[in-house]
């Protein structure tokens, strides 16, 4: 019987065709789907931390209200995924739910520590960087929701990306201090920010269901190689150091050459044992237990004008 | 302009700018420990305005001073003993309750304080004003709704409202304070005449905090100094921690 649903839900994949909330979908492709919209709207959430950390040390009343807009926007993004997640059938608080228990996951850039301002500016250059790259390519994501919420984040996140790397160049440009701490968060993130694409496509254990859906439209590493290549020219612009000593040009691929990934750091880390995975889980948690009563406080307010409203109608 | 005047004004507009910027951090604090995503965008928006709002009336401080300083000489570089800011607003985040009573308490402040100011001969400060007041009107929609979900809420929800308005109540009287440097701002048609504004505020706070089940204090306490830099232990440590990565690299900028 689903053999006919399953040839139609195909054909539109690949027409290009968006599947909508209420199209017949496999089971699957919804699973898949749930795993990577809440994965991506946690990152958001959890996201808000480490930059919220500097919010109220930021050194100018300018970067200030930079780094509040912008950790605010995070928030927004979170809310727009959430929501999307939530038209396949699964509710915010289940989501929550799987963040607090270690079910889901978050991007695991979020758990490294944010140490010096200098971190703000170089998670929105390098981070929001390549979330832009990942991001673009998910605004042709075959699922209507999620690539249409991709959209609107994108005009977002590259404005975040321009005000973090502005913020970085004024730092290189500064004083030898300033400059120090600027290469130092470079250090420090430009490794983890290649690390957000993920593994190699071949240890890659959802890549190829999800190319094949169209819900992933270019593989981990064809868009990390995408964000090595653009990231040589803009250090250079800074006059930092690159942090990989083996970058070079290769003229006959046409793109650069760089070193391998510490994939037992990055397995580590997405298996819970990176610097900060305990704190950013435990805050996220410490803060919602420690917002319950003021949830209940609604439901009973509620309550009680809803009883009074009935009361006065009988 | 007298230079009297003249310093008149850059004081006052200091003044408010302290206001601004020492609200606006304490509600930045929020960010990522709501009780809910909403709230922490909504926190975000508050703290924005008021950051904002801080920028604004440092930078007419500034450029009165005209001794080239900027408005982040003027929230940076200032010990706590300089700054004029209200106590109330100094007063740490406390809980969410704490919080909301802080906010609603500001909120009618502003939505009284500000209409006057509009009617300002400085027009520097009638501008400001008039921005402010459509943020405000916003805060006070936000924060009165959220002390009448809160007071009359749960038994929990209510017990913490009290007690943030027991807590807060005494803080509110220096808002209605003058002193010469305002009274002569006032007979010049510039400054705000806060002195007439008390009666006004608590028919409004009474009303709000009555709807909500709350108690309203009697006048049995006052704690005052935040205009003359007399501030409470809290503001020093806001401030270190505001302060320290600017005051780390003299002279740079951001």
């Amino acid at each position: 019987m689903t053999a006919p649903q399953e040839e139609n839900f195909m054909r539109k994949i690949q027409a290009e065709e968006k599947i909508e909330p209420k199209d017949w979908m496999p089971e699957a492709y919804r699973k898949n789907l749930i795993r990577q919209i809440s994965q991506h709207a946690h990152s958001e959430v959890i996201g808000m931390q480490p930059e919220g950390n500097w919010i109220t040390r930021a050194p100018s009343l300018r970067r200030k209200v930079v780094l509040l807009s912008k950790v605010q926007d995070e928030a927004g993004h979170g809310l727009y995924l959430y929501s999307a997640c939530e038209t396949l059938g699964i509710s915010r608080s289940e989501m929550i739910e799987q963040l607090q228990s270690g079910v889901a996951k978050y991007s695991s850039i979020f758990n490294y520590p944010t140490l010096t301002w200098a971190d703000v500016g170089a998670i929105g250059w390098l981070v929001d960087g390549a979330a832009i790259v990942n991001q673009v390519s998910l605004q042709r994501t075959s699922y209507g929701p999620y690539s249409r919420g991709m959209i609107r984040i994108c005009k977002e996140e590259s404005f975040h990306q321009r005000q973090g790397y502005e913020a970085i160049l004024e730092l290189a440009k500064g004083s030898p201090g300033q400059k120090e701490m600027a290469q130092d968060a470079l250090n420090r993130f430009y490794w983890p920010a290649l690390m957000m694409f993920g593994p190699h496509d071949s240890e890659s254990a959802h890549s190829q269901k999800s190319m094949e859906w169209k819900i992933k439209r270019e593989t981990n590493d064809d868009l990390r190689q995408k964000f090595v290549d653009q990231t040589v020219k803009q250090i250079e612009v800074l006059g930092l150091e690159h942090p990989d000593k083996a970058i070079k040009w290769n003229e006959e691929r046409g793109h650069y050459d760089s070193s391998d990934l510490n994939w037992d750091e990055f397995w580590s880390v997405i298996n819970g044992n990176g610097h900060c995975n305990r704190q950013r889980i435990e805050h996220h948690v410490a803060a919602h237990e420690e917002g319950e009563w003021v949830r209940d406080a609604i439901t009973a307010y509620n309550d009680k004008k809803r009883a009074k409203k009935a009361q006065n109608a009988a | 302009m007298s230079d009297q005047i003249k310093n008149a004004i850059q004081e006052y507009a200091t003044r408010l700018g302290d206001d601004s910027v020492v609200l606006g951090h304490r509600i930045s604090e929020w960010v990522s420990y709501g009780p809910f995503l909403e709230e922490d965008i909504a926190y975000g928006n508050v703290s924005l305005d008021y950051v904002g709002r801080a920028r604004l009336f440092y930078s007419y401080a500034a450029e009165l001073a005209d001794d080239g300083r900027d408005e982040d000489d003027f929230a940076y570089m200032r010990n706590d003993r300089e700054y004029r800011n209200l106590l109330l607003l100094e007063m740490p985040k406390g809980d969410f309750a704490y919080s909301q009573v802080r906010q609603l308490f500001a909120d009618v402040y502003y939505t009284l304080v500000l209409p006057e100011l509009l009617q300002s001969k400085d027009e520097t400060l009638a501008g400001v004003a008039a921005k402010a007041i459509k943020e405000t009107k916003y805060h006070l929609r936000r924060s009165r709704d959220w002390v009448l979900r809160l007071g009359d809420g749960t038994e929990e929800s209510h017990k913490r409202t009290q007690k943030a308005v027991d807590q807060l109540w005494g803080y509110t009287h220096e808002l209605f304070d003058m002193d010469e440097t305002e009274q002569l701002l006032v007979n010049e048609g510039i400054a705000v005449d806060v002195s007439k504004l008390r009666d006004a505020w608590l028919k409004m706070v009474s009303d709000i905090l009555t709807q909500a089940t709350i108690t309203v204090p009697e006048d049995s306490w006052a704690v005052r100094g935040g205009r003359t830099g007399y501030h409470t232990e809290h503001l020093g440590h806001m401030l270190t921690e505001m302060q320290i990565v600017h005051r780390s690299h003299p002279g740079c900028k951001w």
